[in-house]
């Protein structure tokens, strides 16, 4: 089966295929069939590779399929080729499982939208990419399909184009990415110069050889974490992934939440034998982590647009997942990933059900009591939020306390506080959004009918509710660095050279710990916004000043408008009106106008009598002989 | 007897002179065309007393080459002027300026 692996990106390209091409005169039934059937075969497919590879022997566990040669200059060759490996299985078993319930439930959400065919041409164009950017066996490839998540990242964001904010915030998010993607281009370049290569297999082995702390090694796994902060939404670059989210919400859910930001943490993991010979991009992974988590965090108590408050949370999740592999603890981090994909894609989808039932309606200020309407939607929110706050035994407890755990016991405090304190905020407000939005008293627009989701989207919602609380059920027992997850994944992983144990009673007090600190922050968010919702306008009197600046995103797009954007502008402006309309076209101008005036007065030498011309024939002849002769 | 060089020469140089002022006075395109004709056998003339002078044929064969390119020039140069004649009912030069900016 291993052999069929390139049907697995195949499918979707079909897909996309046929609906762009024909979607337009297919039925929409037809048009939805298609697009999840195909990635559906994708994710069946997937899973027969992945029954098989299990029982491949531990040491046999890394394939490369090569499908042909797609560059061969002397020695230097790059192929279109799959790596599997634990690390591309777990990706590609998440990106075509949470795909295909998103693509389901997409066509119950875009029902009544008249670019139908379009958004599944764009989202199954959007799979192929992913895929065969986690199963790439090479930088060159990782990258096409890089680039190729990004492009549909653009398309699916301004997918209602005919708004400015959406194509603004498209945009935003392709010129943002821009700046990480050259990051990560010039990365590969330095892997190129250096190891002669851009394999995977090929690289790690030779890297594997340099000191610790070698100095090309930092700079490549620094440019490789520039293209991560890009496409992962962590400072500075986040700023484009709260925009993205004036896309249809299963595009928040599926690429700006499960899948295509979590890009930039597979290939941190990917590249781990790079980043653990670079001691100094490891500080700065972890450290871009835990500031992105706890800022973001922050930004996340204030907002009322439900899905702006998911989309800080994706942020900040996100930098709980660079925090695990900042610290060592790869396999944390891509276990992060797997949960968070699956409660995150629930909290989004949950979210357009809400959407969707309200026609329209994103402002939590307008929501309440919304459970007597939606009780499906309500519980599998409500599951999803539990499984972010980290509450036993939901997905989100085992992979988050995993992170906290490793980043203490690697002598990372300042770290661990940091992660401990945005614990705190993320169960805080991801129960304040349940709260808003489904208990309490109902603010709802009195002319709305909030109505429950057809089963088309509610059944994957179920499913991903499942999957919420028993997804972290793979990283059991997690006591004493005893787990599947990561003995499974342990093949494409390279470790931290010291692995630490900690006693078992230890462990377990972080685990209580960890649930109090998120119990803390439900219960000030039952205190605040269920039991005396006249408590929020207080606390926000009494802090003015903190709560204008949290609210206002600490005006970080105002300064990158101010510090960037502006005097990108102006220098443009300067370069167009000033050096382009003057100097250039001054010159280009200039020349034409002299030879011009020049011209005009040369012509009149040509009278068009006969007998001028042959006088100034008798001249010419008479000088040159005369000076034959006097010379 | 002898003519002396000089006055083949000096013949020459005249006939010569005033086919050149002829060709960049007179109006009429079949005069300026004589003009023409009366320059080339000025030439033709100095070749012959050059011809006389060195005792050599050089010379006179140049004349014949001169005289078959001028038997030429009279038929395309003739062929043209009729045809300007046909054309515009008159062969004066300076009516014909339209060839400028």
């Amino acid at each position: 089966m291993m052999d069929y692996v390139w049907l697995i990106p195949l499918f979707p390209l079909i897909g996309f295929l046929i609906n762009g091409l024909v979607g337009k005169s297919l039925p929409k039934t037809v048009v939805g069939t298609i697009g999840s059937a195909a990635v559906g075969l994708s994710f069946l497919v997937t899973v027969a590779i992945f029954l098989e590879f299990l029982k491949l022997p531990v040491d046999a566990r890394s394939v490369e399929k090569v499908v042909y040669t797609w560059i061969a200059s002397g020695p230097f060759t790059v192929s279109v080729a799959f790596l599997i490996d634990p690390l591309s299985l777990i990706m590609l078993l998440v990106v075509t499982g949470v795909s295909t319930l998103i693509h389901i439930y997409s066509i119950g959400y875009m029902h009544d939208d008249e670019g139908f065919y379009r958004y599944f041409a764009y989202l199954n164009l959007f799979v192929f990419a992913m895929l065969l950017l986690v199963s790439a066996n090479n930088f060159l490839l990782m990258f096409v399909g890089w680039e190729g998540v990004g492009l549909c990242s653009y398309l699916l964001i301004p997918f209602w184009y005919e708004k400015k904010s959406a194509s603004d915030a498209g945009k935003k998010a392709f010129v943002v990415n821009r700046i990480g993607d050259f990051g990560f281009l010039l990365g590969i370049f330095l892997i190129f110069w250096t190891f002669g290569s851009v394999n995977f297999t090929e690289v790690f082995p030779l890297a594997a050889k340099y000191p610790m702390g070698s100095g090309v090694l930092t700079a490549i796994t620094l440019l490789l974490f520039l293209g991560a902060t890009g496409k992962s939404a962590q400072l500075p670059l986040y700023t484009w992934l709260p925009d993205a989210m004036e896309g249809p919400t299963p595009v928040s859910a599926l690429i700006h939440a499960a899948t295509m930001v979590t890009a930039g943490v597979f290939m941190v993991a990917r590249c781990s034998t790079l980043f653990v010979l670079a001691p100094i991009s490891m500080t700065a992974v972890a450290a871009v982590g835990a500031l992105t988590a706890i800022f973001a965090a922050t930004i996340g108590m204030t907002q009322f647009d439900i899905k702006r408050v998911l989309a800080y949370s994706t942020v900040s999740q996100l930098g709980y997942m660079f925090l695990a592999c900042g610290v060592g603890a790869f396999t944390s981090g891509i276990f992060h990933l797997m949960t968070h994909a699956f409660f995150k894609a629930l909290l989004f989808l949950g979210s357009g059900s809400v959407i969707h039932g309200l026609h329209g309606e994103q402002d939590m200020r307008k929501m309440g009591n919304l459970k007597k309407y939606m009780p499906i939607t309500y519980w599998t929110f409500l599951l999803a939020t539990l499984a972010i706050a980290g509450i036993f035994p939901f997905a989100g407890f085992f992979s988050k306390d995993e992170i906290l755990f490793h980043s203490l016991v690697s002598g990372h405090y300042v770290f661990w506080g940091i992660a401990t304190a945005a614990a705190l905020i993320t169960a805080f407000y991801m129960f304040r959004a349940v709260f808003m939005t489904f208990c309490g008293e109902s603010r709802v627009d009195p002319h709305v009918h909030p109505h429950e989701s057809p089963p088309l989207m509610t059944v994957p919602l179920m499913t991903l509710a499942g999957l919420s609380v028993v997804g972290g059920l793979v990283g059991i027992p997690i006591i004493q660095g005893a787990n599947r997850f990561k003995d499974f994944l342990a093949p494409s992983i390279t470790p931290m050279v010291h692995e630490v144990h900690a006693p078992v009673w230890f462990e377990i007090t972080m685990m209580m710990f960890a649930m109090a600190v998120a119990g803390a922050g439900i219960y000030m968010a039952y205190k605040m916004y269920l039991k005396r919702p006249e408590l929020p306008e207080k606390v926000i009197e009494k802090i003015p000043v903190i709560y204008d600046l949290v609210y206002n995103k600490y005006y970080v797009d105002e300064i990158y408008d101010a510090t960037v954007v502006e005097p990108i502008k102006n220098g443009s402006d300067f370069l167009w009106h000033g050096v382009d309309e003057n100097i250039i076209d001054g010159a280009v101008n200039g020349s034409a106008t002299t030879v011009g005036w020049l011209s005009s007065h040369l012509r009149k030498l040509e009278t068009g009598f006969v007998q001028s011309y042959a006088l100034a024939i008798l001249i010419g002849a008479v000088l040159v002989t005369g000076y034959l002769i006097g010379r | 007897m002898v003519v002396p060089v000089q006055y083949y020469l000096a013949l020459s140089v005249a006939l010569f002179a005033l086919g050149v002022i002829g060709v960049l006075i007179r109006r009429n395109a079949l005069v300026i065309y004589m003009c023409i004709e009366m320059m080339l056998n000025a030439v033709n003339l100095a070749f012959i007393g050059f011809a006389d002078y060195f005792k050599a044929v050089d010379g006179q064969m140049f004349v014949f080459f001169v005289l078959t390119v001028a038997a030429a020039e009279v038929a395309v140069g003739l062929a043209l002027i009729v045809a300007i004649f046909r054309n515009r009912g008159d062969v004066y030069v300076d009516n014909l300026n339209i060839l400028k900016w």
